[in-house]
């Protein structure tokens, strides 16, 4: 019988799920041997003519990283999910923006400004943007263009699974893999569609060592103005945590080491959108009933959507910021 | 036609929705612009409430519990009133008009205030005008409205 066959794609992503993949050691002897390997391009050189030659639902398996962005994406998106059986959201990019939809805080014209003319440490005298259109001796090549708007995976094609995390744990990929393998050796059942695997279905804090009791804060601060108690709640010490609006499954492991958590897990189950959740999270730990007094404390927080929403701002409830 | 804007109201069981009935049995008259929902507590509404009415066409939205010091469950409000400042600060981030979301205290006795802030906010938001969101949802057929505009590349 033919070999099961496995695809794997980076959209607009950094190509660190695609290193988490090689990063599952000896179980990748495991992948390659009982996959049949079809499509990878950060690992193997496949072309997008292979692909398209391929019948319809003659890839077992996709796994794919990244967001949507242009035109590329997006069409390779829904060439992957017409070949797949299977098209799994692999990371955060590609199940809910991550850093690639921060872009979302601004426009493309704005962004591509700021990139080509006016950072500080740009060096661009002849003025050089990108064109999506360029002549050469040989003919007119064309790439795709930037979207104004950044989207994630499931929002544009239908999805099957989501394994979350920026990357994926290895540990957690190596178990997800395991399942995979045994489903389609042992002829088993998938888990229902929509199932986030790879990932519990707490929040970050429900893995936490450390101890909560007391929640007064009067001044909110970032990890490199205090020194950072070992042992309690980093909450209660002033630093903006996002564990409790994130999934638990990464084994805690910024947070065992006294960096706030960031949220690259995704949200927990049930929960629709991470900076309200951090609203709230945020507001119990407030010391103070007096408005002025509130809203200082609140000042504090140097930027609130780049925190709460440094991971997930592509699906939050207002996906983006509204420029006119 | 004026603009007539939609207002979500969440108005708190124990103070302001009694407030609110008030205003009614008093034949006090005001703006039917807002949808009240009752609710046990001002406490009780989660920010991704706010976010999620902003989302399905809101042009406002009102919060009114009990006031300060008289929660009926003793800090339910105070809860309310430090969420919503770093809800309005992200509003105005995410380029919406941090005074479409507005926290007032309303007890059962104040139907007069209660007329007062809804007919209040709806002036406000009339002059504001709709809140128009773009690019909320994608549409597979323009999946890049913006670049049917033309931005420069060059």
């Amino acid at each position: 019988m033919a070999k099961p066959k496995l695809a794997v794609y980076w959209a607009a992503s950094c190509g660190g799920c695609d290193i988490a993949i090689l990063d599952i050691e000896n179980k990748i002897l495991d992948v390659a041997d009982f996959f049949d390997l079809v499509f990878w391009p950060c690992a193997a050189d496949f072309k997008y003519k292979d692909v398209e030659a391929m019948e319809d639902n003659s890839i077992t398996l996709t796994l794919f990283n990244g967001a949507i962005r242009n035109d590329e994406n997006y069409e390779i998106a829904k060439l992957l999910r017409k070949k797949s059986v299977v098209l799994c959201a692999f990371g955060s990019c590609a199940s809910e923006g991550c850093i690639p939809g921060l872009a979302n805080m601004f426009d493309k014209q704005g962004i591509i400004d700021y990139a080509y003319k006016q950072s500080p440490s740009t060096v661009n005298p002849d003025g050089i943007t990108p064109q999506t259109k360029v002549k050469v001796p040989e003919g007119e090549i064309t790439i795709p263009a930037m979207w104004n708007t950044v989207w994630t995976l499931p929002q544009t094609v239908d999805v099957d699974y989501i394994v979350p995390g920026c990357p994926p744990q290895s540990n957690q990929i190596a178990a997800v893999v395991e399942a995979v393998i045994d489903i389609l050796k042992n002829g088993k059942e998938l888990p229902p569609k929509g199932t986030v695997l790879g990932a519990s279905e707490k929040t970050c804090c429900d893995e936490c060592p450390r101890e909560r009791n007391v929640k007064k804060i009067r001044k909110f601060v970032r990890p490199q103005e205090i020194k950072i108690d070992s042992k309690i709640c980093l909450m209660e010490q002033g630093l903006i945590c996002c564990g409790p609006a994130t999934r638990a499954g990464c084994g805690a492991k910024c947070v065992t080491a006294g960096i706030p958590c960031r949220g690259c897990y995704g949200l927990p189950a049930h929960v629709r959108d991470a900076g309200a959740k951090m609203i709230s999270a945020v507001a119990s730990v407030i010391d103070a009933t007096d408005p002025e007094e509130i809203q200082r404390i609140v000042d504090t927080i140097p930027d609130p959507m780049g925190t709460f929403y440094r991971f997930s701002m592509a699906e939050s409830m207002l996906r983006r910021k509204q420029t006119t | 036609m004026s603009f007539e804007p939609r207002i979500l109201g969440f108005l708190c069981n124990w103070c302001s929705y009694t407030g609110a009935d008030l205003a009614g049995t008093a034949r006090m008259k005001y703006p039917p612009n807002m949808r009240g929902i009752r609710v046990m507590c001002s406490g009780r509404v989660d920010p991704g409430f706010i976010f999620d009415a902003f989302r399905n066409g809101a042009d406002g939205v009102l919060i009114c519990g009990c006031h300060p010091g008289d929660c009926h469950y003793a800090e339910g409000n105070y809860k309310c009133a430090r969420r919503i400042p770093l809800t309005q600060r992200m509003l105005k981030d995410l380029g919406i008009d941090p005074k479409r979301l507005r926290l007032e205290w309303v007890s059962a006795s104040e139907g007069q205030r209660f007329q007062e802030v809804v007919t209040e906010f709806t002036e406000q938001l009339r002059e504001l005008g709709p809140l128009k969101l773009h690019d909320i949802n994608f549409d597979p057929a323009h999946p890049d409205p913006e670049s049917l505009e033309g931005v420069e590349h060059a």
